[in-house]
């Protein structure tokens, strides 16, 4: 009885892990526009309790100007202090993992940013096949939120708010 | 009962399995990657001096250079103000290891280029490489007309100073730099007595803030050109506003270059020879 018991504990969760899944982050200010993408974030769910983690290095953000990059981690993200962002959170309706489609859902969790947490939902776009479940959500940060300062000299630079899209692929492996 | 108690230790392990933070699983799933150490200094200055920071591929920086006359000018001299000598510069990175500059300086009439090449980045993670280090060759020709009976020859004129540039970022809030340094003049004034100068430097910076940071930098000659030459010392401020960065400094040496500061400085820092000085520089990104 005991070896059933935990065999079905064991095979009830099953975890999808994308090693290399996209972040990319826009901000839209008067004086200029900045980009920069993450191409190895790590995501996990866990199904079918709709659990889900993602974990980014902050240094793997790639801008296109090597000085911009620089200030991101010098001056804003300080990631030498804090090198990860990290989210984890729960999907509102995990039973639609069970069936093939696509169907949006929110995530509602906790984003840590720059040492800082918040609690955070986001919509998401969930595309569910046989091979893989693919994950896409867009949505706002408010960069004071984190705690990150944005000096006066550069606020036609800087957006107050930007726009974070996120891109996962989960194979199924078995 | 014995049974249901061993039911339930069979069943332990699989439960705390599932309790697992699924960001701890993340943790262990994360691979140690090498990281370049970045941002040793703000700028490719440390205050007279090179930083190992070398410009980007593509980026080009235009740099701005003053110094003043000496403050113990006094009032008359307006504490040094009614003087200053200016150094115009270009730096160009052809790769983001490799830069080429050059230079116009007002101090008797100088022209400079240099040729900079970082070959160690200091990393972290994977692999550690402890410092970087930088290599830097640069020539000078002065222009400056002299006296009839003195005329020199284009060859004459020229010096040439090799550095190697070794630091290290301790923390984000302080860096440190040694400088090993050759110089030689091709001609000398009678009153010299060498035309190679062994020099070795330090240099460092705190962050102060994020934007702010103090530095500073001493050479001391091993072997000099001018017995009467002094030691350049040089303190400032790095402040850091987006795509400008701006040093503030106080330095016993009136040149801008290499040859200049290290082996042709006059002033005694301690018998208020200082120079109030700063320099400019804004980074463009061609493409």
């Amino acid at each position: 009885m005991a070896i059933v018991l935990a065999q079905s504990s064991a095979k009830a969760q099953s975890r999808l892990i994308d090693r290399s899944g996209t972040v990319s982050f826009y901000s839209s200010a008067p004086m200029e526009d900045i980009e920069a993408t993450n191409n190895s974030a790590l995501g996990i769910v866990e199904i079918p309790s709709g659990k889900a983690a993602v974990s980014i290095l902050i240094k793997g953000f790639k801008f296109e100007k090597a000085l911009m990059q620089e200030h991101f981690n010098e001056n804003y993200m300080e990631s030498d202090k804090y090198p990860k962002a990290t989210f984890s959170g729960q999907i509102a309706d995990p039973s639609m993992l069970a069936k093939l489609g696509s169907f949006q859902t929110e995530i509602q969790g906790q984003m840590t940013l720059h040492g800082v947490t918040k609690d955070l939902t986001m919509l998401c776009q969930f595309n569910v096949s046989e091979k893989e479940i693919t994950v896409k959500s867009t949505f706002n940060l408010v960069v004071a939120d984190y705690d990150i300062e944005i000096p006066k000299l550069v606020r036609n630079n800087i957006a107050k708010e930007v726009e974070v899209t996120a891109n996962f692929k989960f194979q199924r492996n078995d | 009962m014995t049974r249901y108690i061993f039911c339930l230790l069979l069943l332990l392990p699989s439960a705390i399995w599932a309790q697992e933070d699924l960001l701890a699983i993340l943790d262990e799933e994360t691979e140690e990657v090498e990281t370049k150490v970045e941002a040793i200094f703000k700028g490719t200055r440390l205050i007279n001096g090179h930083t190992v920071e070398t410009r980007d591929r593509n980026n080009l920086d235009f740099i701005i250079s003053h110094r003043f006359g000496r403050l113990n000018g006094g009032a008359y001299e307006f504490f040094g103000l009614d003087q200053s000598n200016v150094r115009l510069g270009l730096d160009y990175g052809l790769t983001d290891n490799i830069n080429l500059g050059i230079g116009r300086s007002s101090f008797e009439k100088t022209f400079d280029g240099y040729f900079k090449y970082a070959f160690v980045h200091q990393t972290s993670g994977k692999r550690n490489v402890p410092v970087s280090a930088t290599l830097l060759s640069s020539i000078s020709i002065k222009t400056l007309r002299q006296r009839e009976f003195e005329e020199l020859t284009f060859s004459q004129k020229i010096a040439y100073t090799h550095q190697v540039l070794i630091a290290r970022k301790f923390s984000s809030a302080f860096s440190m730099q040694v400088m090993p340094t050759l110089i030689h003049f091709n001609a000398i004034e009678p009153t010299d007595e060498r035309n190679n100068v062994f020099a070795a430097g330090i240099g460092g910076r705190i962050k102060l803030n994020k934007r702010v940071s103090l530095n500073a930098e001493y050479y001391y000659q091993f072997q000099r050109k001018d017995p009467l030459s002094k030691n350049v010392i040089a303190i400032g401020f790095d402040i850091e506003t987006g795509g400008h960065v701006f040093q503030l400094q106080l330095t016993n040496a009136q040149a801008m270059i290499e040859k200049g500061f290290l082996a042709e400085t006059t002033g005694d820092f301690f018998n208020g020879d200082i120079h109030f000085g700063f320099n400019i520089s804004r980074t463009f990104q061609l493409k």
